[in-house]
């Protein structure tokens, strides 16, 4: 606050040295002239003095020039000189002469007599200096008697310049002295109107005014819009000083409503530097007329309380309420802005208008937050869930599950139902364990995407009620999903947690892997995804491994590659006679691969060699990965395994097919492939803007290709934006980046997963309450009481002389008794966790 | 192992016949059925000795007024087998369903015939070895460098019928009755014997010495007839409610505290019995009076000769004369059978009625010698529920991991986990594990980190008295640090003479748990496994050395430790704390993000989606978790316009309105160093 006020102070002292640096003074205040003709020889032209003339001794008037003497410095500011002229004694002269000029003091404008005063008019410097500023600014300060005087000057000014009416009781006043020295200085801006008429002012004001005390009203007459309408006025609420006048007037000229377009905290208007409070109403696009209208009428009625603002929050980022539509700036530094929710604007002018309330709020803030402070270093938000599986997940906890389809196994019929189903699938989970009621939700979205499915069994084993069921299953994580095949043998599912991806693995479960195809039209079909009919639907790519009878090892192999692809891939094989004619369409001799795109519009035929199990699945999950593939969220970890940098096209949408084009010429080009060349489609996955808004700090355009180093180093590159994609400017470019001649726009962050929050200390807490748990066993073991056999009363007393300790410590670290200081909100707050059994 | 069959069925030693089996149980009581099921199941060579027709031979007789005290109960509202055991106080351990005691008995205290009938069928269908009528009198070593254990036990029977093991579990229970000697301790009648007819008791006046469960039992029996019951005792009562103590005066029997208190002519008293003598009148009557009145006297020189403490005190408490004395003082191991050079030596203190062992159940004196059931109570005495069978059926399949281990290169099961999957397990198992929760603050769980802490070992149920030995003793390494997950009382809450019942007692938030007063889950992390000084020098009333951290999870009313954030987010965040890393799950979308954002990817993420095995999540979790502000949606993004996140958005202040929360952005999953 005192900051504030040293600001406007210093630039009101500014304003007034800028008056006064009019005239150039001396450094003396008081001058002395020897005689009257030296004195009126010496006057400027313009220049106002006032003299003294005084006889060479006259004691009579001693206290007088006393007060005139201080009053010199004051109004040497107003360019005023005051001067004593001696009087010779043989002068008789116009001034020296009379006796009667003697006791009075002249205001010259050059050498022209402007005003007499009697001295007995100059009591102290107050009088002196209002009484020669009133003569001095005479056409500037209208001196009025009636209320018709008054609305005449208005009238007059509607429009064109604003009114400042000020009532003193009595002329010579410290007010009326404060008055002339504003109108000294805004005289040439706002229309200066005086009165001592306590008439007057009670005839303008509508409640009784005092009118022992000084009064200052602003008349709004240059903003009047309606001729007819009287001028608005404001009065000047605090006491009549040249400082609060200044303060009011500048006030009075500041814009009624300031429209802000940036953050408020940023914010300061004249308002805020004189130590007054900023209103800001919060606006929106759509109803910023109305919000105007509110703001100007506030302002209005906040009018030298406090400035008002209209702040829009289409234009401003505002990280509060969307409900909120008040904030409330207040000039100490370092407050942070209020924001409110108020009904109406009364509540906004009280809110102002009682500043105690304001402070009290600003202290009751302070003590909050000061308390929330404390709170933080205490739970430093260890409390709230930063588990986004486990947040949604007991969010989500009333919505009652759709798990009508899925069957509830129990250790009872756990055997019983398996074996009745041709193909049961189970989910095994714990109730409790947030993941596994994530992929529940997935689970209930799969039972209804297979709705009757014939021949497939949806159920759940929930591992909290059974779980010997689940220990003798084997499980021992949760969830896990099984397909028991008839009771028996059983595969577990390793894939993503989806509902797409669960269903497909349950359906290409159905079938046999590898189905063993029987004749040629049925080979023929299988490529082309029609066969068997009840994958049909799926646009899986197959795979048909074909064998001469003689290649049994190879066909061995294949078929136990199928065990451990079941329900991943969808796998075929073909033995008959005929194998060779079949393999031989896609130039392969058997025992060879078949794989079967995009419903048999592309077969590939690929020769097999090796016959171990593990290197033909291997070699089976290679093949199957695309050349140039759109990269989602469930498919990039098949491709995060082959370890190599990924040249990545983000795209907006579908690529254009000249791209594609140019991507796959450069994918294919390279048989052993360094990279993985991919594009990602921003609406499909639109996790990607996430990841451009890490690397970027400003939008790069799409589309865009980056080159991400994600196993070594992690630096991303971008590609020329200028440069068109094709293959050669991409060939060029990542040449250029090998050599290292390019400079990574980014780079993936190096840092290690740590804890996010700290945990709560017991061990110190217990060590601050129980010495005995220190590090240093032995030697408090000293100062225990030896442990008797016959104990029991030895503990009775012990128990006596824990219990105050108990007591303090639990103060200490305000346990239990917590609960005493705890605010509204704060119960609010915690009543989630319940604060006690006993309570209950 | 060679050594075994080479010495098993018959050997010659010295001229004796010895029938030798590499286990031999003494008793076939809960704890001896209870080790031989577990022999049996792990196909050991074994036998169990059993003195009575039948096993059980002390539920026969034993309680005398047939109400057992172990609680039976028939629903708890869940399912979970093991779980349900937590309030089972009576069945053994085995695989067969049928073997649970609420098959067998309604009632919440099953009368003692139905234990014996358990028993019996428990050894029967599961065909366990026992050779009944065979009464082991003798046991005494015989040095043999190839031994197990550098000797075998000989053991001789009531027949001098000779055997002879590698190791001997003696289960033979505590049935030796105390007594005190003091002129005129012949009147007093013993509980093995005393009427329990309560129609023998009518209008008389009875003097019951002891205040333990038995104590009180039998005064519960009688209340209704007797004149008035007296009861003595050097201890003050101390109730089960207020100690946590099984083994204390169970509310069941505590009428005539009842009646003691609501002034009805019962009454408790204090007194040393050492210093107490009895006379008998003419008329039959017994009266108390002290032995230094008796001192030089001949008590045989008839009543009137004797002084009576009422003859200087004449309110002296005791002054009425007893129909009947009974004394009701329990009982204590059998000690005379083994030879000196076994060192079965009686505990100290208030466990001499126990043969020392050490926390791994083992002899002081012998080793390869397993003390097993209630006579193995020294190590919990007064603390936890191992002389009980609800107690002792856990530490004895541990002493049979042991063995398991020691003799045959089993190591303790374990199951192996990867870190992801830490917080679940700990939380399954403070949950349902019911070795835990009865043998709290004595039977651990042990969690043994990997390199690097990518993954994990569980091992369930190890007795923590000999953590420092964990190595040896499983034969699983502990190299990477150590969790410890035990149950724990608050330190102050219980105790003879403490208000349980306080207002207060309970803790409810999180941060306080380490306050909790009722039994709650505690775990403490080891950068290393505490040695075996440290082991030596901790202070009594902690049950482990000082940990390099400890977490309480706080105490619940429903002994339910699932609530997510209450339960489950502290205790991940000690584990994140004590591991270093960030134990979070992500959907795969943030997996995604972070594969392309980050070099290193959190361990939810490595094991789970990069695994393929990534968490989607349905669409309503994922809008939870937007709204949550930890996950960012992308979907309606328009990229061209680069405003913040949220800006679009209300649902961030909707959340902060509706719970307070404050509104996190998405910077703090991708980037920690922030915080």
């Amino acid at each position: 606050m005192s900051a504030q006020k040293d600001r406007w102070v210093s630039s009101l002292v500014f304003l007034l040295f800028c008056a006064s640096s009019i005239p150039k003074c001396g450094s003396a205040s008081l001058q002395l002239e020897p005689s009257p003709q030296h004195y009126f020889s010496g006057l400027e032209a313009g220049k106002a003095s006032l003299a003294f003339f005084t006889p060479s001794v006259s004691p009579g008037a001693q206290p007088f020039l006393e007060q005139v003497e201080s009053s010199a410095e004051a109004l040497q500011d107003y360019g005023v000189s005051v001067v004593k002229v001696n009087c010779p004694k043989e002068d008789a002269s116009k001034y020296c002469g009379k006796e009667n000029a003697l006791r009075k003091a002249f205001l010259f404008r050059g050498n022209r007599l402007i005003r007499e005063f009697p001295t007995d008019a100059l009591f102290d410097v107050n009088s002196i200096v209002a009484n020669v500023l009133f003569a001095l600014l005479f056409n500037e300060v209208k001196y009025i008697e009636t209320l018709a005087d008054l609305e005449n000057i208005e009238n007059a000014l509607k429009g064109k310049s604003n009114v400042v009416f000020a009532y003193v009781p009595a002329t010579g006043t410290a007010e009326h002295r404060a008055v002339m020295e504003a109108a000294f200085v805004y005289g040439t801006i706002h229309q200066f109107v005086l009165t001592t008429e306590a008439a007057l002012l009670k005839a303008i004001s509508h409640d009784d005014p005092d009118v022992s005390s000084a009064w200052l009203l602003f008349c709004h007459c240059q903003r009047a819009p309606d001729p007819a309408q009287p001028c608005r006025r404001t009065a000047l609420a605090q006491p009549l000083t040249l400082l609060n006048i200044h303060r009011h007037l500048k006030l009075m000229g500041a814009p009624l409503v300031t429209e802000v377009a940036e953050d408020p905290e940023k914010i300061s208007t004249v308002h805020l530097q004189l130590g007054l409070p900023l209103v800001f109403i919060l606006s929106q696009k759509e109803t910023q007329e109305a919000d105007r209208r509110t703001a100007e009428f506030v302002a209005w009625q906040l009018l030298g309380k406090a400035g008002v603002a209209l702040l829009s929050r289409d234009l401003v980022e505002l990280n509060v309420l969307q409900r909120s539509n008040v904030a409330l700036k207040t000039p100490d530094e370092g407050m942070p802005i209020q924001y409110l929710v108020l009904e109406d604007t009364d509540e906004v002018i009280t809110l102002v208008e009682d500043k105690n309330k304001v402070k009290q709020i600003q202290k009751d803030e302070q003590e909050e937050e000061e308390e929330e402070d404390e709170d933080e270093k205490e739970n430093n938000n260890q409390d709230i869930q930063d588990d986004q599986v486990v947040e949604a997940v007991s969010r989500d906890k009333k919505r009652e599950l759709p798990l009508e389809q899925i069957l509830v196994l129990t250790e009872e019929n756990f055997h019983s139902s398996l074996s009745k189903a041709a193909q049961a699938v189970v989910l095994f989970y714990a109730s409790w364990e947030a993941v596994s009621l994530a992929v529940l939700r997935s689970y209930s979205e799969v039972g209804a995407l297979l709705k009757g499915t014939p021949g497939v069994l949806l159920s759940r084993v929930n591992c909290w009620d059974w779980p010997g069921l689940c220990s003798q299953e084997n499980v021992t994580q949760f969830p896990t999903m099984r397909i028991y095949k008839e009771g028996q043998q059983s595969v577990t599912y390793g894939g993503m947690w989806g509902t797409e991806e669960m269903s497909s693995f349950i359906l290409l479960s159905q079938v046999p892997c590898p189905l063993k195809l029987a004749t040629m039209d049925e080979a023929e079909g299988y490529l082309r995804g029609e066969f068997p009919p009840e994958l049909s639907s799926h646009h899986h790519p197959s795979l048909l491994g074909v064998f001469s009878t003689a290649t049994s090892k190879a066909r061995e192999a294949f078929e136990e590659a199928g065990n451990i692809l079941s329900g991943h891939v969808r796998m075929g094989m073909y033995f008959e006679d005929d194998a060779l004619v079949l393999s031989q369409k896609y130039s392969v001799s058997p025992p060879a691969l078949l794989l079967s795109r995009s419903g048999g519009r592309s077969v590939e035929g690929i020769a097999l060699s090796n016959h171990s199990v593990q290197d033909m699945v291997q070699m089976i999950r290679y093949e199957l990965l695309d050349i140039f593939p759109e990269i989602t969220v469930p498919n990039l970890p098949q491709y995060l395994q082959l370890g190599k940098p990924f040249l990545i096209l983000f795209s907006a949408g579908d690529i254009s097919e000249m791209e594609s084009k140019e991507m796959l010429k450069l994918a294919k080009g390279r048989p052993q492939q360094a990279f993985v060349a991919c594009w990602l489609n921003l609406k499909k996955t639109p996790v990607g803007h996430g990841i451009l808004r890490t690397h970027f700090s400003t939008t790069p355009s799409l589309p865009l290709l980056l080159w991400v180093n994600l196993h070594a180093g992690g630096q991303v590159f971008k590609f020329p934006s200028e440069q068109s994609i094709t293959e050669m400017n991409i060939l060029s470019w990542l040449e250029k980046l090998q050599a290292g001649l390019e400079i990574p726009s980014s780079t993936l962050s190096e840092e290690d997963w740590k804890p996010p929050l700290p945990a709560y200390d017991f061990l110190q807490m217990m060590e601050s309450s129980m010495p005995e748990l220190s590090p240093h066993p032995g030697d408090t073991r000293a100062q225990q009481p030896p442990q008797s056999p016959a104990g029991d009363t030895a503990r009775g007393d012990t128990a006596t002389q824990e219990e105050p300790s108990q007591e303090s410590t639990a103060e200490e670290f305000g346990s239990p008794g917590r609960n005493l200081r705890g605010t509204a909100p704060r119960l609010a707050a915690r009543d989630k966790q319940g604060k006690r059994h006993s309570e209950l | 192992l060679g050594l075994a069959l080479y010495t098993s069925s018959l050997c010659m030693v010295s001229g004796a016949t010895f029938l030798y089996h590499d286990y031999c149980i003494i008793g076939a009581g809960p704890a001896g059925l209870q080790a031989a099921y577990f022999l049996q199941q792990a196909g050991r060579d074994y036998i169990v000795f059993e003195r009575s027709h039948a096993p059980g031979s002390f539920f026969a007789l034993y309680p005398r007024h047939r109400k057992l005290i172990s609680i039976n109960k028939q629903y708890t509202g869940k399912s979970n087998s093991e779980f349900n055991l937590r309030h089972d106080w009576n069945s053994l351990l085995s695989h067969d369903r049928r073997l649970l005691f609420r098959r067998y008995s309604r009632d919440f205290f099953p009368n003692a015939d139905t234990m014996v009938r358990y028993l019996e069928d428990f050894a029967s269908l599961l065909k366990l070895q026992v050779q009944y009528n065979t009464a082991i009198i003798h046991v005494t070593l015989e040095k043999n460098e190839q031994a197990w254990n550098g000797h075998y036990f000989l053991l001789t029977d009531q027949d001098r019928k000779n055997y002879k093991c590698s190791s001997l579990l003696v289960a033979a229970g505590t049935w030796v009755p105390n007594v005190v000697n003091f002129p005129g301790s012949e009147y007093v009648e013993g509980y093995e014997t005393v009427s329990i007819n309560p129609d023998d008791f009518t209008g008389q006046t009875v003097l019951i010495l002891g205040r333990g469960n038995s104590a009180f039992e039998t005064a519960e029996n009688i209340l209704g007839v007797t004149s008035f019951i007296h009861m003595v005792s050097r201890s003050r009562v101390r109730l089960s409610w207020a100690t946590h103590y099984v083994g204390d005066l169970r509310a069941i029997n505590n009428g005539l505290l009842d009646t003691y208190q609501l002034k009805s002519l019962d009454g408790l008293l204090e007194g040393d019995l050492e210093d107490l003598a009895i006379v008998k009148d003419k008329k039959g009557k017994l009266h108390i009076t002290l032995r230094f009145y008796l001192e030089n006297r001949n008590i045989s020189a008839g009543i009137d000769s004797i002084t009576l403490p009422q003859d200087e005190l004449d309110n002296f408490a005791t002054r009425a004369p007893y129909d009947r004395v009974i004394r009701c003082l329990g009982w204590k191991f059998d000690f005379s059978i083994y030879n000196r050079s076994l060192q079965m030596m009686p505990g100290k203190g208030n466990i001499k009625k126990y043969p020392q062992i050490k926390p791994s159940y083992e002899s002081r004196g012998t080793r390869g010698l397993f003390v097993l059931g209630t006579a193995s109570h020294s190590v919990d005495f007064r603390k936890s529920a191992g002389g009980f069978i609800h107690g002792f059926r856990y530490t004895t399949r541990a002493v049979h991991r042991l063995l398991e281990n020691r003799h045959h290169g089993v190591p303790w099961p374990s199951t192996v986990y990867p870190i992801t999957q830490l917080t679940n397990s700990i939380i399954k198992r403070v949950n349902e594990a019911s070795g835990l929760y009865q043998m709290f603050s004595v039977l651990a769980d042990i969690i043994l980190l990997r390199e690097n802490a990518t993954a994990f070992e569980y091992l369930e149920e190890y007795p923590i008295g000999v953590l420092a030995e964990l190595e040896m003793q499983t034969g699983r390494k502990a190299h990477n640090g150590l969790f410890v997950i035990i149950m724990e009382y608050g330190k102050n809450f219980s105790g003879a003479d403490k208000d349980v019942f306080y207002y207060n007692r309970a803790v409810g938030e999180a941060q306080h748990a380490w306050q909790s007063n009722f039994l709650h889950p505690v775990i403490y992390y080891y950068k290393r496994l505490p040695t075996e000084r440290e082991m030596r020098l901790h202070h009594p009333d902690w049950p482990l050395p000082r940990p390099d951290a400890i977490h309480h999870i706080v105490e619940d009313f429903l002994t339910d430790w699932t609530a997510p954030n209450a339960h489950i987010l502290p205790l991940r965040r000690f584990l994140e704390n004590c591991l270093s890393t960030d134990l979070r799950n992500f959907f795969a979308e943030s997996c995604f993000l972070f594969a392309f954002t980050h070099q290193k990817l959190p361990p939810s993420c490595l094991q789970g989606y990069m695994r393929m095995q990534g968490l989607v999540g349905s669409q309503e979790l994922q809008h939870h978790a937007v709204q949550a502000g930890l996950l960012q949606d992308y979907t309606h993004t328009d990229f061209s316009d680069d405003r913040p996140p949220y800006g679009h958005d209300g649902s961030q202040e909707q959340l902060m309105r509706d719970h307070g929360i404050p509104v996190r952005p998405l910077q703090h999953l991708v980037n920690t160093k922030d915080e």
